[in-house]
């Protein structure tokens, strides 16, 4: 490749380079740097402290319990929020009544602001007035309940907006392989007559598994971002039960300000989006040849 | 539902027709689906046009009002907090076009040594995002004295990886022989990217466009973080602050406030509902 060329290369990456090594990679390796220090506090310097941080972090029983609840949070969304998305896309892929409104009705909720989102839904989980207690006391009898202001019930009201909210979001990939599947094959299958469920089983989700892999992935990470609705609705509580690392990660940088506390908890959800990533190129990169 | 049933009986795609009740089965759960997925935004709405009273009983014929949305909008300086969304989302997705075409061409076209580690190190961003760094970044906007400014809620996620990647994949798709031709012509790089590359990747500036704009008019967290002023806060951050300042709450005026921060995405998304979803589908491509 000639020289000049070459420099022109260099020209164009530069502005993009300079952004993204500023604003992602700088930052996730000061992050590590900065959690082997203490806070400075009026006057008093950073000291280098070693791994101390971490430690503490390890003693403290919100940050365990925001730890088991990110866990739960994750297990719950991903696959029921997979698993809802499939069921969509096949339902609106098919000849159901009403498709177009439904695909609708689906998606909505990707356009809407998880904030507005959270309003919307706090309405609805009001004790008594709230749309889901007259729902339930008509149907089943039930008296109030205060969904998100008791320990039991407040992470799965949470889980249950965040499935909604990204179920829609998901479809549309399936959608979109659903689509790409040539019809010769269901022909096929019918010509042999296989069954509905079989041709499933065995023609539609082995076809659908790179898309699976590519939506797993994006659940995962959402399982870890996925977080403006509880700052909003709950705040973590009540008493913990809906803090997640992220809202802690908030709570520690910008509500007590203890960054070195904060920024030891961003290495431990930085190494698990890692474990991730590392995750995704090397079972998914091999497995699925999509390119 | 019976007469698609009846037309499409002879194709081979159909069930046998024993299966029926299954079928009426699957369609009452995925209208029971559907109407809870649009169930809280129809909530919405019943509040919004209805006197307070009526927020939680529902009355047929309660009468209707524009009332909640007036009060909405003078109770918050909602006005402001929409041009600073405006401005914002502008000026992400002119940096993000802008940025990501170069950068984009160059990891399409030119093979030079290191490329590859390079686009690589780009990937990192698809993972660890931005919002998951707000205590370092918010660090380095206090550096740069960009604290409480639109242009730190934006700088972060101007040099966007996916949008480098799926432009990338876009240009790569583009025949070398354009390219040439384009060269015996007389043009020089810039004039091939914008004369040949640009034009043939707008349905992918377009999908792009569309998710971009989405998500950072519905982006919070970090504009809740970087920003304490109401000269700077997008819409967002104004709706959350709003909705718990403890002004004794009135779902009423909540539901109005809300749908009318939405208002733009919704009414969008409802016009251009094929291009919307075909959006999202061809930027979750690989």
């Amino acid at each position: 490749m000639p020289r000049r060329t070459t420099i022109h290369a260099w020209l164009m990456l530069t502005p993009a380079l300079v952004l993204l090594f500023g604003f992602t990679h700088y930052p996730a390796v000061a992050t590590l740097w900065h959690s082997l220090f203490t806070t400075p506090r009026g006057g008093r310097p950073a000291r280098f402290v070693g791994i101390e941080n971490y430690a503490y972090l390890f003693e403290d029983p919100v940050f365990i319990q925001a730890l088991w609840n990110n866990a739960i949070y994750a297990f719950a969304t991903i696959p029921l929020s997979i698993a809802i998305a499939l069921a969509m896309a096949l339902w609106v892929n098919g000849r159901i009544a009403g498709r177009t409104a439904l695909r609708m009705a689906y998606f909505t909720p990707t356009v809407l602001p998880m904030i507005a989102v959270a309003n919307l839904w706090l309405f609805f989980y009001t004790p008594d007035y709230g749309l889901l207690d007259q729902a339930t006391a008509l149907l089943f009898g039930w008296g109030p309940t205060n969904w998100i202001g008791s320990r039991e019930t407040a992470l799965g009201a949470m889980i249950a907006v965040a499935v909604w909210k990204e179920a829609g979001f998901f479809m549309i990939f399936y959608l979109a392989a659903l689509q790409a599947i040539p019809p010769s094959l269901y022909e096929a299958a019918a010509i042999e007559g296989a069954s509905r469920a079989r041709v499933f089983w065995r023609v539609t989700l082995p076809l659908l598994g790179p898309t699976t892999l590519f939506i797993l992935v994006n659940a995962v990470i959402n399982a870890f971002r996925l977080v403006d609705h509880i700052i909003v609705m709950t705040r973590g509580g009540p008493d913990n039960a809906t803090a997640l690392l992220l809202t802690y990660i908030y709570e520690l940088g910008f509500r007590f300000w203890d960054t070195a506390s904060a920024s030891a908890l961003t290495m431990i959800l930085l190494a698990l989006l890692a474990a991730t990533a590392a995750f995704q190129f090397l079972v998914l990169e091999r497995r699925t040849h999509y390119r | 539902m019976r007469a698609t049933a009846i037309a499409s009986a002879g194709t081979p795609q159909l069930a046998a027709p024993r299966l029926d009740v299954w079928r009426w089965i699957e369609t009452a759960a995925a209208w029971l689906f559907g109407l809870v997925w649009i169930a809280p935004l129809l909530y919405a709405v019943w509040a919004a046009i209805h006197p307070t009273g009526y927020a939680t009983s529902f009355a047929l014929f309660a009468p209707l009002t524009l009332e909640n949305f007036v009060t909405a909008w003078n109770a918050a300086p909602f006005a402001r907090y929409f041009l600073n969304t405006f401005v914002l989302v502008t000026m992400i997705l002119a940096a993000q076009f802008v940025l990501c075409t170069l950068a984009a061409f160059v990891f399409a076209r030119a093979g030079f040594r290191g490329a590859n580690v390079l686009f690589a190190l780009v990937l990192v961003q698809l993972m660890i995002t931005p919002d998951v760094l707000l205590v370092e970044n918010y660090r380095s906007m206090s550096t740069l004295g960009l604290v409480d400014t639109i242009v730190a809620i934006g700088l972060p996620y101007m040099a966007s990886a996916f949008g480098i990647f799926l432009l990338r994949q876009t240009f790569k798709q583009v025949p070398l022989e354009l390219e040439e031709a384009a060269r015996v012509e007389g043009c020089g790089t810039m004039a091939i990217l914008l004369r040949v590359y640009v034009p043939l990747a707008r349905p992918t500036y377009l999908a792009y466009g569309l998710v971009s704009v989405s998500f950072h008019w519905n982006n919070f967290l970090w504009p809740l973080v970087i920003t304490n002023s109401v000269e700077t806060r997008p819409l967002t951050v104004g709706l959350a602050v709003f909705a718990t300042l403890d002004q004794g709450i009135d779902w009423a005026i909540i539901s109005a406030a809300t749908l009318m921060t939405s208002a733009p995405l919704l009414v969008g998304f409802l016009l251009f509902q094929r291009q919307f979803v075909q959006s999202f589908m061809r930027a979750g491509i690989k």
